[in-house]
């Protein structure tokens, strides 16, 4: 008896020991980068010095994986500005250079997974918005085929997003000049964005991201294009850390038959205005009421 | 004339004059690159100034024999657009004569709405920078080989990698 | 002060007790609860991986970002919400019977709601990020965002169900009588919040338009009737078990009633199936895609069109079985039965709902998925989990309400071996 006793009490001395113990491994295994970033706070949320010490501490580690020197812009979106998007789908061939230029300009995970942001469907001539009948993994010899037509969708920067709306933890959010971005920071990867959004705009890092360091892009928005970490959301943010400067995105300038169109429709000569206003442009699932500010139109 | 007819006349040639379709394009509006001349090709009146002019249609045998013109060929041959008696010049079809920096004027003769979108900057590759005056523009033939213009298929690049399925995904 | 000393010195003394009678049981129940705890570290173990690796370790990916996870989740809000099968005949009719159970009930919600709480956590890419989601230290996205709304009415519930039952054993082991005043109000507020949860559950799929399978009115209604099926058949299955093994007595009355008021729900849900079957094949947009990819299969790809079938007919059968009286009142057909919804139920509610929402994704492409073994693992651990700790739970509250477990007379029986 006395010594079932003693058994009794010890076991339970011993298994809350146990307990505490292997609770507050994990806190002590933690290197001192890992609480630091336990503890970053909402990128919105942080004063100019705190962005400041923010920017530098990523250019470091950075720097320190890739062995590049990066410049980490923060820069505000421009006053009076609205980005739009214009695409010609009379021209596209369906080359999918310009998802390989953003893959490379805005350092995707090349592979498990491979993230592209812009994903190119081949349609049949005759039917253009059912997408059920869409072909993503076509791979011919030569691009265009006959009969088909080519048809790149990316994130569509919505003004009614629903990605925005559904996210728990407002990682994502909308910016005055119209971008829809990400604090891939704030992410907690609970993947509510993907299943809302109902144009395939966003993507996962399902890993960490295999990105070769000799193909690093170091001029990169913090907002935008910067190595991300494993279990965050990305998708394309119309190249913020181009744009914001006057640059075309990656994709714009890729594209060999002069498929697609930027600029700021907000200013009355800008060419996404002129595309609105003289050719016959269209949106996708405009009946979804997400207001997107990518315009497909046709010539012919 | 009768004087109402002069005046009807007067005011439809002021019209005419007044009309912004008919102002030319200078290549102050739109600054290009230099044109994409093969190597050693320009200026064309190095050779042809000391030749003599022969202006009956044919294949070309002794010179320029590797351009073959698949641009309305059945219409038009080489000296319809250059300008038989300067080749540095292009022919437009009013007679005017154009240098090669502004050969946008003579594929927007019969190229109307394209030239419209080009004028606008809509037309073409986009590259560099949009904002303020740092726009470019290039000219038609650095895209478009004036005598072969039509695009050849390109490779594409790979299909993106398929989902780890057991059945293909379609 | 004196009264929060004794107070504090009771409920560490409370807590003491239930702690020894925790660990001292009959082989069964050693043996069961060893049993689970080795399908728990089963499951850590391959969480653990998940965790290293990333979600890639599963077989979720772009196209079908939710999968065996989710599905889970989405059955176990269902089961919680079903403790309002026991609270309304207990507290609203006074059913005596179910009254003397429905503390077990509200002991499987609480249990239920741990469960699909992991579930949740499991699904997380960043858990170590969790914190973002706590109102004023996080920023948690209310009232826009469902999850928000989820996270809050969860948490809510599961205080609710854990304050309830143990605030009233508490009670029972000191012979002290409940103060009703304070604690009918959280009562009766569970049963609308029972409601509220399940709903939050069905409108944070309700409200997608980009996924026309889920944007549906029907859902919210759907899933509380398939939750009133469902829940209160496992305990059904349950009571039967814990009135073999400890010495609580259940009158067949009380299941009899539960499984009626059952049937009844059961007609609901399959009702609202074929409602949304008409719409589907009646209509026949382009938008019937995900459902023919359930129901028929789609370009080839067929493999959900067994599962569903099943459960299906898994439904139809319980039903009949449930809505005659004769096997109804019948224990071995009753458990048939039971058996029969909980399955069908989990198929349609579980992978047969979450994944047909993403099939085809919203650029027309088709992803069949099939959770990998590190999944199922996981899964398995997590419900391992919260069936371990409903024993716990239970080998508390069976002694308190059978009253062998009280203040005066545990002390009496066992003060020589505390010591």
């Amino acid at each position: 008896m006395r010594n079932k006793k003693i058994t009794r009490r010890e076991l339970l001395r011993n298994l809350s020991l146990a307990t505490l113990a292997g609770v507050s491994f994990p806190l002590l295994s933690c290197t001192k980068e890992e609480k630091e970033d336990f503890l970053q706070k909402h990128f919105r949320e942080m004063t100019a010095d705190e962005k400041k010490r923010l920017i530098a501490k990523w250019e470091l580690r950075y720097q320190q994986k890739y062995g590049k020197k990066f410049t980490i812009s923060t820069k505000e979106a421009l006053p009076n500005t609205l980005w739009g998007y214009g695409l010609d789908l009379s021209r596209c061939i369906g080359c999918r250079r310009c998802v390989y230029a953003c893959a490379n300009e805005n350092n995707n995970s090349r592979q498990n997974p491979q993230l592209h942001w812009i994903r190119v469907i081949r349609l049949k001539k005759g039917t253009l918005i059912n997408l059920e009948n869409s072909e993503h993994y076509y791979d011919p010899e030569q691009v265009p085929e006959p009969g088909f037509i080519y048809m790149p969708i990316q994130c569509q920067h919505c003004e009614n997003p629903p990605c925005v709306k559904v996210c728990p933890v407002h990682a994502t959010w909308k910016e005055p000049d119209g971008l829809v971005v990400v604090d891939y920071n704030w992410c907690i990867g609970c993947r509510y964005c993907i299943a809302a959004c109902p144009y395939k705009g966003r993507v996962f890092n399902w890993a960490e991201p295999k990105l070769p360091a000799e193909e690093v892009n170091p001029e990169v928005h913090y907002l935008g294009n910067r190595p991300r970490m494993k279990c965050a959301v990305d998708k394309c943010t119309f190249c913020i850390q181009r744009i914001r400067e006057g640059r075309y995105p990656a994709c714009v300038e890729a594209c060999p038959t002069g498929t697609r169109k930027f600029g700021n429709l907000l200013d009355p000569k800008s060419e996404i205005r002129y595309v609105i206003e003289n050719k016959r442009v269209l949106r996708l699932k405009e009946d979804l009421n997400t207001e997107p500010k990518f315009y497909y139109f046709f010539e012919a | 004339m009768a004087r109402l007819d002069r005046v009807i006349l007067l005011f439809f040639i002021l019209l005419g004059a007044g009309d912004p379709a008919l102002a030319k394009e200078t290549s102050q509006e739109f600054p290009v690159p230099p044109p994409p001349f093969s190597e050693g090709m320009f200026p064309c009146s190095d050779c042809h100034a000391s030749m003599e002019v022969n202006p009956k249609r044919r294949e070309l045998k002794e010179a320029h024999e590797d351009i073959v013109l698949h641009h309305g060929e059945t219409m038009r041959w080489c000296l319809d657009c250059h300008y038989a008696k300067n080749r540095d010049q292009l022919r437009l079809y009013n007679g005017e004569l154009i240098g090669y920096d502004q050969s946008y004027r003579l594929c927007g003769e019969c190229h109307g709405n394209v030239f419209n979108d080009w004028k606008a900057g809509i037309h073409g590759k986009r590259s560099g920078y949009f904002t303020g005056g740092k726009r470019t523009y290039l000219l038609c033939a650095h895209c478009h080989n004036p005598h072969d213009p039509k695009f050849k298929p390109l490779k594409p690049e790979p299909s993106p990698h398929r989902p780890r399925d057991k059945q293909h995904a379609k | 002060m004196e009264p929060l000393r004794d107070t504090l010195r009771e409920t560490w003394r409370f807590f003491r007790e239930t702690v020894v009678l925790v660990l001292k049981g009959s082989r069964a129940y050693y043996a069961w609860c060893l049993f689970l705890i080795a399908i728990v570290f089963v499951g850590l173990f391959f969480y653990l991986e998940q965790h290293e690796l990333g979600l890639i370790a599963t077989n979720m990916n772009d196209q079908v970002s939710w999968g065996l996870y989710i599905a889970n989740f989405t059955y176990l809000v269902g089961m919680a919400a079903a403790a309002v099968l026991l609270v309304v005949p207990a507290y609203v009719y006074q059913f005596k019977p179910i009254k003397e159970i429905v503390i077990l009930g509200e002991l499987f919600a609480a249990s239920s709601i741990i469960m699909a709480i992991l579930f949740v956590m499991v699904d997380l890419g960043r858990l170590d990020r969790f914190w973002h989601m706590i109102p004023a230290v996080g920023s948690m996205n209310f009232p826009q965002s469902l999850l928000a709304w989820d996270v809050i009415v969860l948490n809510g519930y599961l205080f609710l169900n854990l304050l309830i039952p143990v605030y009233l054993l508490v009670k029972y082991y000191y012979q002290k009588p409940p103060n009703w005043k304070f604690i009918l109000p959280f009562i009766l507020i569970a049963i609308p919040w029972a409601v509220g949860i399940h709903t939050v559950t069905a409108f944070l799929y309700n409200g997608l338009a980009a996924r026309p399978f889920w944007n549906a009115s029907i859902l919210a209604p759907r899933f509380l009737a398939s939750a009133l099926c469902s829940g209160p058949a496992i305990m059904i299955i349950i009571f039967q078990v814990i009135r073999k093994v400890s010495d609580i007595e259940i009158e067949d009355r009380a299941l009899f009633k539960i499984a009626e008021i059952m049937a009844y729900a059961m007609f609901l849900n399959l009702f609202l199936l074929t409602a949304e079957m008409f719409k589907e094949y009646y209509s026949n947009t382009v938008h019937i895609e995900s459902f023919k990819y359930l129901y028929e299969g789609l370009h080839g790809h067929a493999q959900l069109v067994p599962l569903i079938w099943t459960g299906t007919a898994m439904n139809v059968v319980a039903f009949f079985l449930f809505l005659v009286p004769a096997t109804r009142h019948r224990i071995s057909t009753l458990n048939l039965g039971c058996i029969l919804i909980i399955m069908g139920v989990w198929i349609e509610k579980g992978p047969g709902f979450v994944i047909p929402g993403f099939v085809p994704d919203p650029l027309g492409e088709i992803y069949e998925y099939v959770p990998d073994v590190l999944e199922f693992m996981v899964a398995f651990g997590i419900w391992a989990t919260g069936f371990l700790i409903f024993t716990l739970l239970l080998k508390v509250a069976i002694p308190i309400i059978t009253g062998k477990f009280r203040y005066s007379k545990f002390e009496r029986e066992t003060t020589p071996s505390i010591h």
